[in-house]
């Protein structure tokens, strides 16, 4: 598989995370190295085999509908890179 | 106070538990060998002395009340991707350089509550992706055995600080081999249990159906010990399994007698170093004297290991990391013009290039027109090799084989190819693409690099105790494991 330099600006739009027009050749190639190694699996014939996600095949538990949480704002808000009154800051989202 | 800083977990708890020595004392003396061992390994990213001696005094007066807890006063050490509360907590990251923990993670309060003491974070490879720890933001941990090369990785700070004797034990996390590896880069037995057995509640996540607790030590015994604190059904994990308590222990004592031990033949192929291949041979020699049996099976699937985690691991961690967008805590960038270039920035400065590449990897594979391709064929491919296990579980009990294919390597070795780092970890992966447990002890040295060897032992599930008690009698037999380096 090979990703063009359109690829990589593309997930990392998706991804959120800047990639300088600089760096764009670099992280391509080493990206095209990881996926050479991956695309490894593809030549297995899977089909009718059920995906695993969990090796006991455990079902997720249902819990009641209850409050457990209380309510530590400060606490949680003192890591915040910005916050005041009880919000948390960002740039301005909606005109 | 003289105290051996070499001693186990199984000797510190008897010594405490005959009151020759204190929590109080025992801390004192590990922080003094971390304040003048430390700088020249930088295991730990986080150290907080008075933190440490007020959870210590607090188990002597626990001790001094008459309760019994199992570690009552032992002290222990905890990967910095484990939430303390009012710890900083770091994974290793920029972006979390300042970030100080508002809870505490289940497995940290099960070993509080067994009576253990916090010596402090241990540093690792950021958000636990790297097998050599040269990946963390807070600088790289040298091998106490040879400063010049890896401890491994990702949980290269539990293992460097428990060689080095700057605790009795660690904490570690096992996403693709993330314990087994450095353990046995720095010769001690490393443990991954079961998915489930140990609660990833307050674990910074990575790639959630993968991500496992263990621990550290020169010991399985220890190992036994500190698994039966950090175990248990946990509410708040939702994979956790919930089942009843079990002392680890238990089993320890059990001769190897009529062990069958399966040796699959993809396990001892070319790509393992002639040195390794040597040692682990000699290895099995001791379980044969010892009464085990040993059967070649097949794993015709596990070559898929690699190419399979490579697509959940990042795929999982492209979601998991996506909480970290410098708006609720964590690393935001001074200039942006909006509030996704403030995305963008704080996580293009926040994560180092190998998380970076991940997410990239991640958020691909997820994209629209591929999860069939990739995420979907990954997961069938986990359940062929864990059918390939279960037939192999038809003729032995336990299977073994090099915990890595090469041992410690020099830094800057494999840090320009991640395709090569990632090959490192060939053996350790299905463990975690399977579920099942899995450990590394110290079986020998590679005798052309001179450089320690790991015993992989894979364990059907839930088999944790038998997988002790099996590493256990090998280190009654041999010495290995009593080797320490001098720092």
């Amino acid at each position: 598989m090979s990703l063009s330099a359109q690829d990589i600006e593309r997930i990392a739009h998706l991804a959120r995370i800047r990639v300088s027009p600089d760096e764009v050749a670099q992280v391509q190639a080493k990206l095209e190295g990881i996926f050479k190694l991956i695309d490894d699996m593809q030549s297995v014939n899977t089909q009718g085999v059920e995906p695993m996600s969990h090796g006991l095949d455990m079902v997720l538990r249902l819990r009641d509908d209850a409050v457990t949480e209380v309510n530590q704002r400060e606490k949680f808000q003192s890591n915040a890179p910005a916050a005041a009154d009880g919000y948390f800051l960002v740039p301005k989202v909606i005109e | 106070m003289s105290w051996n800083t070499f001693a186990t977990v199984a000797e510190t708890k008897k010594a405490l538990d005959a009151k020759q020595v204190s929590a109080v004392e025992l801390a004192k003396h590990y922080l003094s060998r971390v304040s003048s061992i430390n700088p020249a390994l930088n295991a730990f990213i986080t150290i907080d002395p008075e933190k440490t001696l007020s959870e210590a005094l607090a188990q002597d007066n626990r001790r001094a009340k008459g309760e019994a807890a199992p570690l009552l006063g032992v002290p222990i050490a905890h990967k910095d991707i484990y939430l303390i509360d009012g710890w900083r907590t770091t994974c290793g990251s920029k972006m979390l350089e300042n970030f100080v923990a508002p809870y505490s993670s289940t497995v940290v309060k099960n070993m509080a509550d067994a009576g253990m003491v916090t010596l402090g974070k241990l540093n690792m490879d950021e958000f636990a992706m790297g097998s050599s720890n040269e990946t963390s933001y807070f600088g790289t941990v040298k091998n106490p055995w040879d400063l010049s090369r890896v401890p491994g990785g990702s949980s290269g700070g539990s293992a460097a600080s428990v060689a080095a004797g700057l605790t009795p034990a660690s904490t570690g996390t096992d996403t693709g081999g993330s314990i087994r590896q450095p353990a046995m880069f720095c010769n001690l037995t490393g443990l991954k249990p079961t998915y489930g057995v140990c609660s990833r509640y307050g674990i910074i996540a990575f790639a959630s159906s993968l991500d496992q607790a263990g621990p550290f030590a020169q010991t399985a015994e220890d190992c036994a010990l500190l698994l039966s604190a950090m175990a248990g059904f946990d509410p708040h994990d939702a994979t956790s399994l919930d089942r009843p308590k079990e002392d680890y222990s238990r089993d320890l004592s059990k001769p190897l007698k009529g062990l069958r031990i399966g040796l699959p033949k993809e396990f001892f192929g070319d790509g393992v170093a002639p040195g390794i291949a040597k040692a682990v041979d000699e290895a099995l020699d001791v379980y044969r004297k010892l009464g085990a049996t040993t059967v070649e099976v097949s794993l015709p699937n596990v070559k898929y290991s690699v190419p399979a985690y490579y697509v959940v691991a990042p795929a999982e961690a492209s979601s998991n990391l996506s909480r970290f967008d410098g708006a609720r805590f964590g690393h935001r960038a001074k200039d942006y013009t909006d509030i996704v270039d403030m995305y963008k920035r704080s996580r293009a400065e926040g994560f180092g290039a190998e998380v970076k590449r991940r997410i990239l990897i991640g958020t691909y594979v997820l994209s629209h027109g591929y999860y069939d391709a990739y995420y979907l064929q990954a997961g069938k491919l986990r359940r062929l090799i864990a059918e390939d296990f279960k037939k192999a579980y038809e003729v032995c009990d336990v299977v073994m084989g090099p915990t890595a294919p090469e041992g410690a390597f020099q830094f800057g070795a494999k840090s320009d190819d991640p395709v090569k780092m990632y090959l490192n970890d060939i053996f350790t992966i299905c463990a975690n693409l399977t579920g099942q447990p899995a450990m590394s002890h110290p079986c020998g040295v590679d005798k052309d690099t001179g450089q320690f060897v790991g015993m992989h032992i894979i364990g059907n599930y839930l088999d944790e105790a038998r997988m002790l008690n099996v590493a256990h009698q090998y280190q009654l037999a041999t010495e290995w494991h009593k080797k320490h380096p001098a720092l």
